[in-house]
């Protein structure tokens, strides 16, 4: 069955370079950087990772950093509560955004 | 839950193992060590005789490269035992090295253990912590082991109950819990006691082991606040793709991905250090191996007489030690070991 996803397409990832090396090159020296050892942790870093693929609903990433995180060393809860922090801020986003509609409601309003 | 052997699987005859392991599989680990000058590979100096005194064992675990279980009856017999002890009496190995199956279920355990102990010899029980408390024949073992000065190493996959109890069976964390507060009330694990209790953990699934520091920190922190626990180091160790955990790779969907990650994750620097080129695998039968798991593929020493009958270390040292796929299992990432990483 044909799918928009493929989960062996994340092992292909490095190919995007067969397009345009030269920024690929550059992407993937930035993004190994970004995650090695610094302030954080490579294992905080790899937490952030799983929740930011959750809010930005990546599967590739998901699969990836559930991995990378488990590997690390992190636990289910530790999972789930990164999860959680992604859900927070994507849903207070929302809610936030509830001021507007009253700021507005009560400007119209009598 | 029965053993591979006892229910007749197919990955319980080694043959059907490494036929799974070469099959679609290219990337052969012997063309990789001979890339960076290893191989064939040889031994630096065998310093550790590891002894597997038998395949019985009170846990059936879910990863066990043994295929331990109750229902294995192969055990090393006083005869075989006497002849380990001739070997070790009248050559300079220093390291006396105990696994199984559960070692201490040997009913000639207590008497090697004084033997070996007599000779001068540094001592490793690989203790799966619940056989402290599975009869109160064993209740005294901790004690026992104390006064010879043992080094007790337990398998720990984890510091919460529902990962270790999903690899090692229902109840399994909480009787460690105890057996380790009793290890640690003879006197295991505490300061200048100079009795050595370190636990080994392994994943409990299909991803590769962590840095051992951190997970050391991290199972410190967690044994100590709610358990009182206290112990000295933390061995990390890959689950090797054999035995049980292999059909549980194939069963799950995880092999492939998991061979590729342990094969992308080869290191020189681990294979400089593997446990093969120091330690000699004593099967329960007196056959010689290059190590356990070589042991439990049935993949016995070349090169040199594989068996104690004719034990001879000048030819032990020369051998060519035999490798596999399953190797790639030690040599990835950090490295693994029975002592933990290497790297």
């Amino acid at each position: 069955m044909e799918t928009y996803y493929n989960p062996a397409d994340l092992a292909k990832f490095g190919s995007i370079g067969e397009f345009d090396k030269e920024l690929a090159d550059k992407f993937f020296t930035y993004y190994g950087d970004v995650f090695k050892e610094g302030a954080l942790t490579a294992r905080e870093k790899s937490l952030i990772a799983l929740a930011v693929a959750h809010a930005i609903q990546c599967p590739y990433c998901i699969d990836a950093y559930t991995q990378d995180t488990l590997e690390k060393g992190c636990n289910e809860e530790q999972l789930m509560e990164a999860v959680h922090v992604a859900a927070a801020i994507r849903g207070g986003a929302s809610l936030v955004h509830g001021v507007q509609m009253m700021n507005h409601a009560k400007k119209v309003l009598m | 839950m029965k053993s591979l052997k006892a229910a007749g699987h197919p990955f319980s005859v080694s043959t059907r193992q490494l036929a799974h392991l070469h099959a679609g599989n290219s990337d052969q680990f012997s063309r990789r060590l001979a890339e960076i000058g290893l191989s064939p590979l040889k031994p630096t100096q065998i310093e550790i005789f590891q002894i597997n005194v038998g395949k019985m064992c009170n846990q059936t675990c879910k990863h066990c490269h043994v295929d331990a279980g109750p229902d294995r009856k192969e055990i090393m017999t006083r005869e075989t035992l006497t002849q380990c002890l001739e070997i070790l009496a009248t050559h300079a190995i220093p390291v006396v090295d105990i696994t199984g199956g559960a070692p201490e279920m040997n009913p000639h355990f207590r008497w090697f253990v004084e033997e070996a102990h007599k000779l001068g010899k540094h001592i490793i029980d690989r203790c799966n912590l619940t056989i402290l408390l599975a009869n109160p024949k064993y209740h005294d073992l901790p004690q026992f082991l104390a006064a010879h000065q043992v080094e007790v190493v337990s398998s720990l996959p984890h510091y919460t109950a529902m990962r270790t109890d999903r690899q090692r069976g229902d109840g399994v964390f909480e009787k460690s819990i105890r057996a380790m507060q009793m290890l640690n009330e003879a006197g295991y694990g505490q300061e200048n006691s100079g009795l050595e209790l370190n636990l080994v953990y392994n994943p409990t699934g299909a991803i590769l082991p962590g840095p051992q520091g951190e997970l050391e920190e991290d199972f410190k922190r967690h044994l100590y606040q709610e358990h009182g626990i206290r112990f000295n180091k933390l061995y990390v160790i890959t689950n090797m793709p054999i035995s049980r955990f292999l059909d549980f790779l194939v069963v799950s969907g995880n092999y492939e991905a998991y061979m590729q990650k342990l094969i992308d994750a080869f290191n020189p620097s681990a294979a400089m250090g593997v446990m093969c080129r120091n330690t000699l695998s004593i099967g329960w039968d007196g056959a010689l191996y290059d190590c356990d798991f070589n042991q439990m593929l049935d993949i016995k020493i070349k090169d040199a007489p594989a068996h104690l009958d004719d034990f001879d270390l000048d030819a032990l040292s020369q051998r060519n030690i035999q490798v596999d796929q399953h190797c790639y299992g030690c040599t990835a990432g950090l490295g693994s070991s029975c002592g933990g990483q290497v790297v």
